[in-house]
């Protein structure tokens, strides 16, 4: 992570924790989430950030039920 | 650098009590409710920083396993009956936060009985109530909270109101109990929702953790799995058909009107526990052990009835006292229960200078009857050359046998002419060893200066004493 | 020291607090109810608690919870409250949780009566709820021992970590006689697997699933061979007039008492009969009556039942020579010459 990095809100997914849900994509207000193609040894689709537009308003963090699947880091 | 928003430390950094091989990931289904729950519960614990006096109780239900997830103390319990393993955890540590995290099932059905009274109690616990309307975990059966017409494992018709009943509002029940200081409703659905739910489970532990009594909050809570439907349909499921039904609000808040409850540990001081036995008192030695005495002693079989009032039980027990403190064995047999508060009472009492085999008293060689009734039940029992002692001021009848000693002795009379009427069975032991002289007039009055309960009539007693004795000695020929 | 003439069940509930007994949970029954009277009395006074629960089943329930704590706690009932007890107990027999349960057995089956059975014994001997477990028992036949006996269960329940019971029957439990109560409080350590609600203890863990089935088969055969150290160190037995018996009688509680005035008024007629009474009830004097059945010509169980003990008797002897039972049911106690006139009966039929 660089300096720079730590002012732009931002979400880490971990995909081997993900169940593929899509709770988080769909309760994203800004739409940053979606669900990629890629399976995870469960054999889930898993969710993904864009990369961009993230508020870090942390509604994914809460609306995923795994404890730490996703990390919000806000501004 | 910002906030970041992650695990809370309320988890456990790995889950190693799970067993496989993902230590981060929960047992739950996807888009599961409880996973969200836990998420607020183990932020709360980190935010309130309870985790250390913390413990959490998951009975039956798919989060009997929630002892893998959180970094606190950790029981699993029977169905249903979390809220009183909380009420033993709470009354025991009173300064732990106790969470009982139940699920539709186990604490509106099985549990009723054990939520209701708890919540009565006001115990000192937090419920965490996760309502999804089904039974996840044993298979998707029909649950307490299921909604009408819901197709269920064991509703494959729908529910069926009219033959099932309706859906049970337990936020509605518990609220209407006077002791519960805060119950609230709330839906993990949304971010709204979330925040709401995230507010009550803070609000519900820190009102614990200062010292105020039993909270509880409910959550609407899907169940994708058990539903057949996907996370976000359900969601969509809890927002159109649940809410509806369960309508989200708080049903009681009254923290503000309460007084905490100190926390007193339970930790009784040996000076306590023996005060409180009546053991701290000196044990006061009566007579002196008379050897001659217990040696030559006769076996006494005695049988006292009458009618409840009269004093039966506690004329056998004095005698036993007696019998104790002279150094023979004794032992004293009550009638008990119902059959005494029907009206009739008898006693059997042994005195022997040998080990008392049974207690029981079949053939008594003393009888002592109160009453008519008594008289007439246990007079056949007498062993032949035994003593029957009748108080005349109330049989009318004679006893029949000719094989035994008869006494006829005015008790009652006896006893008012002292002025106290209820202590005729104090009479009718004195007449009994007047009689019989097998203990001495002068022990029984030491006795009963020393062991009587109730102060104020012992003079009384001791009057009737030396009236039984005074009548026996001027009526009867030994 | 302190004497009192005492019923049982008021020696139970002083007796459990000199064992150390912090709380009490319970719900009234006769003839067990002068327990929960003198708990709720006495209890209080000494800065111990007790909860009058909504039922058998939350009484044994708040045990459990109360039992994590690591201090020492206790309940009691009677039959048909032993019955709603049981998943309780198997529950706490599973997370090795001690806690000492007082049964002052009435007549069954159903609502039955309140007078003395001693029809709970495989109920309570044989573990009684589901799964393979036991619990000590102890039975004891005068309100010297229903003191005794309920300071001992509460250390053989922190010693083994289980539920201990008090067996007794309605008239150990209402009878009254001298009984001696020790002067000091018992001293109760501190637990390493208790929850205490601190940083030190948090990660301790009470429960009794395991879904894996290997792992709960270890938690099985750890029960098993805790099973086995109670029952190699644990049995305890009494004899009368046994030396040159040659007949025995076997029985316990109020039938002891019975029993023992038989004896002595059969050797008075020179009959060779003498006494085995069981204290511990599970552990069971096994090893012993093996041993006698060698030169005992005749084992009676004397019961309260329909004859529930003579099978551990039976199991014992093997076959070694015959076994004898009489018992009555429905509270009806036998009398002296109807035990006397059974006994003489047996004696005639093996040893004439």
């Amino acid at each position: 992570m660089t300096n720079d990095d730590k002012d732009i809100p931002r979400v880490e997914i971990i995909p081997e924790e993900c169940k593929g849900c899509e709770l988080c994509v769909t309760q994203c207000p800004k739409d940053c989430l979606y669900m990629s193609d890629k399976i995870n040894q469960f054999g889930y689709n898993v969710a993904c950030y864009t990369g961009e537009s993230c508020t870090g308003c942390g509604i994914c963090f809460y609306a995923c039920p795994e404890p730490g699947t996703i990390k919000v880091f806000k501004k | 650098m910002g906030k970041i928003l992650q695990k809370p430390t309320g988890f456990y950094d790995k889950f190693v009590r799970k067993p496989g091989t993902y230590d981060q990931v929960t047992h739950y289904c996807p888009g599961c409710g409880h996973g969200r729950i836990h998420k607020l519960i183990a932020e709360a614990m980190q935010n309130l920083e309870i985790g250390d006096q913390t413990v959490f109780i998951s009975p039956v239900g798919c989060s009997v396993f929630a002892y893998y997830y959180f970094d606190c103390g950790n029981i699993q319990s029977a169905h249903g009956r979390a809220p009183a393993v909380g009420t033993g955890v709470a009354r025991s540590n009173p300064h732990a936060i106790t969470i009982s995290y139940q699920g539709d099932g186990d604490l509106g059905a099985i549990g009723t009985s054990e939520i209701i009274h708890a919540a009565n109690r006001g115990e000192r616990m937090t419920i965490i109530f996760v309502n999804n309307g089904i039974y996840g975990m044993t298979g998707g059966q029909m649950a307490p909270t299921t909604l009408p017409g819901q197709i269920t494992s064991t509703t494959p018709y729908g529910r069926d109101a009219a033959t099932t009943g309706l859906p049970m509002k337990m936020c509605e029940i518990i609220s209407q109990l006077d002791a519960p200081v805060y119950v609230e409703r709330t839906a993990v659905t949304d971010a709204k929702g979330i925040m709401k739910t995230k507010r009550a489970i803070t609000k519900a532990l820190k009102s614990q953790k200062e010292g105020y009594g039993f909270s509880f909050v409910e959550i609407l809570s899907a169940c994708p799995i058990g539903w057949k439907m996907s996370a976000n349909d359900s969601i969509k499921r809890i927002e159109e058909e649940m809410i509806p039904y369960f309508p989200l609000k708080t049903f009681k808040d009254e923290i503000a009107d309460r007084t905490p409850r100190p926390v007193v540990p339970v930790a009784p001081s040996q000076e306590d526990v023996l005060k409180a036995l009546g053991h701290d008192q000196k044990e006061e030695i009566l007579f002196k052990n008379d050897k001659k005495f217990i040696d030559d002693f006769t076996t006494q079989k005695v049988r006292i009835a009458g009618f409840g009032g009269q004093g039966v039980l506690m004329a056998g027990t004095t005698l036993g006292m007696l019998g104790m403190e002279l150094g023979l064995d004794v032992t004293w047999l009550p009638s008990y229960g119902p059959e005494m508060r029907g009206g009739t009472a008898n006693c059997h009492v042994v005195l022997s200078n040998k080990e008392v085999g049974s207690p029981v008293v079949e053939s008594p060689n003393v009888l002592i009857a109160m009453n008519e009734p008594s008289l007439v039940e246990f007079e056949p029992s007498v062993t032949p050359g035994g003593l029957v002692i009748v108080n005349s001021s109330v049989v009318v009848g004679k006893c029949k046998r000719s094989d035994v000693t008869v006494l006829e002795i005015p008790m009652t009379e006896i006893a008012d002419s002292c002025g106290l009427k209820a202590a005729a069975n104090m009479a009718s032991i004195s007449a009994y060893l007047a009689f019989s002289k097998v203990i001495e007039k002068d022990q029984l009055v030491t006795l009963i200066k020393a062991k009587f309960k109730k102060k104020s009539l012992i003079e009384q007693n001791v009057a009737v004493i030396e009236a039984a004795y005074k009548y026996v000695s001027d009526h009867v020929r030994g | 020291m302190k004497r009192e003439f005492i019923k049982g069940n008021d020696a139970i509930a002083k007796a459990a607090l000199l064992a150390g007994c912090t709380q009490y949970y319970g719900y009234p029954i006769t003839p067990s109810s002068e327990i929960i009277h003198t708990v709720a009395r006495v209890f209080p006074k000494a800065g111990a608690s007790f909860v009058q629960a909504e039922s058998e089943l939350a009484a044994i329930n708040m045990v459990y919870g109360a039992a994590t704590t690591g201090q020492r706690i206790m309940t009691a009932s009677s039959s048909p409250g032993i019955s709603l007890k049981q998943e309780g107990v198997s529950y706490m027999a599973s997370a090795e949780l001690p806690c000492v349960v007082v049964d002052i057995m009435r007549a069954g089956p159903g609502l039955g009566n309140i007078w003395p059975e001693q029809s709970d014994y495989d109920q309570v001997v044989k573990g009684g709820g589901h799964g393979s477990y036991k619990t000590p028992v102890l039975a004891p036949n005068c309100p010297q021992e229903m003191c005794d006996h309920t300071i001992l269960a509460f250390e053989l329940a922190d010693k083994y970590r289980t539920p201990v019971y008090v067996l007794a029957d309605a008239y150990m439990g209402q009878v009254m006689e001298p009984v001696t109560f020790p002067s000091e409080v018992a001293k109760v350590e501190k637990k390493d697997w208790a929850l205490y609600a601190d940083k030190d203890s948090k990660h301790n863990l009470v429960t009794s699933i395991q879904m894996n089935t290997i792992e709960m088969e270890k938690v099985n055969i750890r029960l098993q061979k805790k099973y086995q150290e109670i029952v190699a160190n644990e049995v305890r037995f009494e004899e009368y007039c046994m030396d040159d018996a040659e007949m025995a009688l076997v029985s316990y509680g109020i039938a002891s008492r019975i029993s023992r005035s038989v004896v002595d008024e059969l050797r008075e007629t020179g009959l060779k009969v003498g006494l085995l009474r069981p204290i511990t009830l599970y552990p069971f004097p096994t090893l012993r009556i093996q041993e006698l059945s060698k030169r005992i010509k005749v084992f009676a169980a004397i019961e309260l039942s329909n004859g529930q003990m003579v099978d551990d008797v039976k199991l014992a002897v093997n076959g070694a020579c015959p076994v004898e039972y009489y018992g009555r049911m429905g509270g009806a106690v036998p009398t002296h010459e109807e035990v006397v006139s059974q006994v003489k009966g047996f004696y005639k039929l093996y040893l004439a």
